[in-house]
């Protein structure tokens, strides 16, 4: 279970870092949503990987971790925002400069 | 409890929301509400400053949660000084847009009084997830600031930011997971406890999420080899942006003392950082230096002078002895404030010349002796020169480092301040001397611009004045963050809970 979770998170990053280091700015910005959920999975599981166990301190002898949970809520929340505000960027680059390059494309550079 | 330590937070959280409620009424309240707010922000932060500086350490559990469970926010010498740092850098900056640069865009005045926001925050909190959140609002605010106005060099420049901020996030994401995964807390103080009594078998992940927090903070620090935002950014912003990013790269300065001397110190898992961290801020230096040397836009030259300020608050900062962060305590306020001052200057020059704006090269006009004289001033106070205030910080850096560095810094930071003297001279030259023709032209200097550039001039001049009062603070200051059990035992309490 750890393996295929480590190895979920491994295959995110690998493909986040792979897109956001693409010349066009749709594969960057899915790339950093790629990171973004890499991310977000890698802090779930900061608070170890048990089932069926209640988020309560306390009482039962397993208990699941809801701190993680809390910090992920606020990084998903962070997360989303900012691939919304990226996209909104890229277009916006795209109408001033004229094309999808991150550079700006291939008039002066 | 007092609650004073709410105020830097919440009267620009409040004005940047009564701001977005005023979008429609256009500048003229939005204006008034902002300058009222960060014209507040500085008693306000001078009370705290009066409160911190006698060494207590100020705590205030946000909910009344105790320590290690809600948030804390936590006020000494450091952050006292850094919020009065902000307000006296803000108050000029928003003057200066007032201008009329704040009306190219609705929103402005909401951005502003957020940024500032999200950088108070991040100097008050005690939790390291609290400061990734403080630290995303500086930046989404910044990063609307960087494109206020539009126009292809900031769509560019803001791009390149913005994607190298989120996958920056990420990172800090990374390693605030790591920590808690291991230590199963995020408030500082606790984690200064865990990491120090730390098991052998879980150093190399401490070690890696302290490599990791390094570099978090290095990009926004604007430190080697991640620097390269810095120049594009700040040379296509307006100007009042411009300086008040000045603060920006501070924070990550900022990030980089309290992490490395509160949570993973350097005698412990931070060892890493105190390895790297001296050559990298001399790579910082040399870069910022040739960049300077090469750069074609006063503005640019501007940027990388920042960059080399950087380096050298780290070359302190690195020493991690109460000299060496005396020495960068103490350069800190004077160089924000004269960068700051210096992009607006620059702003002044370019409107007088026209067309080619802050382009170094000659033309028929002449800025005037006014904008000359400050010039002078300013590029005196920049580059380090006696008697201003940078030269004493330097002098101090320069008498804190001890013999086995002492050739390697001495050299880079003194080579350093040459190449900004040779840049500073040469833009001047250009700018003010070879000038053949009539004198002035364009429309006459914007009084609220010209009065904030020579407000931040003069604050230089008053730092070298009051340079042992202040030096005296950032001895306190540096005594203060080196003994990082008296933070522990006013967060946490006196016992030690494990």
């Amino acid at each position: 279970m750890e393996i295929l979770a480590s190895l979920v998170v491994a295959v995110l990053f690998a493909c986040g870092a792979y897109l956001v280091l693409r010349a066009r700015t749709f594969p960057v910005a899915i790339g950093l949503a790629l990171l973004s959920y890499g991310v977000n999975l890698f802090l779930f599981f900061t608070g170890r990987l048990v089932t069926g166990a209640p988020p309560l301190a306390g009482g039962a002898a397993a208990t699941a971790d809801p701190l993680p949970q809390a910090l992920v809520l606020t990084a998903i929340v962070i997360g989303f925002g900012m691939t919304a505000f990226v996209v909104a960027l890229a277009l916006r680059a795209r109408g001033e400069l004229g094309n999808d390059h991150v550079d700006g494309g291939g008039e002066e550079r | 409890m007092s609650h004073w330590i709410m105020a830097p937070l919440l009267l620009p959280l409040l004005a940047g929301m009564v701001n977005l409620l005023l979008v429609r009424r256009g500048a003229g309240p939005q204006r008034l509400v902002s300058l009222l707010t960060t014209a507040a922000l500085l008693p306000v932060s001078i009370l705290l400053l009066l409160r911190a500086g006698g060494g207590e350490i100020v705590l205030y559990q946000l909910g009344d949660w105790p320590a290690p469970f809600g948030i804390s926010l936590v006020l000494d010498r450091l952050s006292a000084m850094l919020l009065v740092l902000t307000a006296v850098l803000a108050l000029p900056a928003l003057v200066a847009a007032t201008a009329g640069e704040d009306r190219r865009g609705p929103n402005f005045h909401v951005l502003f009084p957020l940024q500032l926001f999200g950088i108070n925050g991040a100097f008050l909190t005690g939790d390291l997830f609290n400061l990734f959140v403080f630290f995303e609002v500086m930046l989404i605010a910044s990063y609307g600031l960087a494109l206020h106005g539009g126009g292809r060099d900031r769509v560019r420049a803001g791009l390149h930011y913005v994607v190298l901020n989120l996958i920056g996030s990420s990172l800090f994401l990374v390693a605030i997971g790591t920590l808690y995964g291991i230590a199963g807390t995020l408030n500082m103080a606790d984690l200064a406890i865990y990491t120090t009594s730390a098991p052998v078998e879980q150093t190399t992940l401490l070690r890696v999420a302290a490599l990791l927090l390094l570099t978090v903070f290095a990009l926004k620090a604007a430190v080697l080899p991640l620097h390269l935002w810095l120049p594009a950014l700040y040379s296509a912003g307006i100007a009042p942006v411009a300086a008040l990013f000045a603060i920006m790269t501070k924070v990550g300065v900022y990030a980089i003392l309290r992490t490395f001397t509160l949570i993973l110190p350097v005698t412990g898992p931070g060892a890493d950082v105190a390895a790297v961290l001296p050559v990298v801020a001399l790579l910082t230096i040399a870069a910022g230096a040739l960049g300077a040397l090469a750069a074609r836009r006063l503005t640019v030259l501007i940027a990388y002078l920042l960059v080399v300020s950087v380096g050298t608050l780290l070359a302190g900062i690195s020493l991690f002895t109460v000299p060496g962060l005396t020495a960068a305590l103490f350069y800190l306020p004077h160089t924000t404030l004269i960068t700051a001052g210096l992009f607006l200057l620059a702003a002044l020059i370019a409107d007088r010349r026209g067309a080619v704006g802050d382009q170094l090269q000659t033309v028929a006009v002449n800025p005037g002796n006014l904008l000359g004289g400050l010039f002078f001033l300013a590029a005196v106070a920049v580059a380090g020169m006696p008697p201003l205030a940078g030269f004493l910080g330097k002098l101090l850096l320069l008498q804190a480092v001890a013999p086995p560095h002492a050739p390697w810094l001495w050299a880079v930071v003194l080579v350093g301040g040459l190449a900004a003297i040779v840049a500073l001279s040469r833009a001047g030259s250009s700018l003010f001397w070879r000038t053949e023709g009539e004198g002035v032209v364009g429309t006459g200097l914007p009084l609220p611009l010209l009065a904030a550039t020579v407000l931040l001039l003069l604050l230089t001049v008053a730092l070298t004045v009051w340079a042992a009062p202040i030096t005296r603070y950032a001895v306190a200051t540096a005594t203060q963050l080196l003994r990082p059990q008296e933070t522990v035992e006013a967060v946490l309490g006196r016992e030690e809970r494990r």
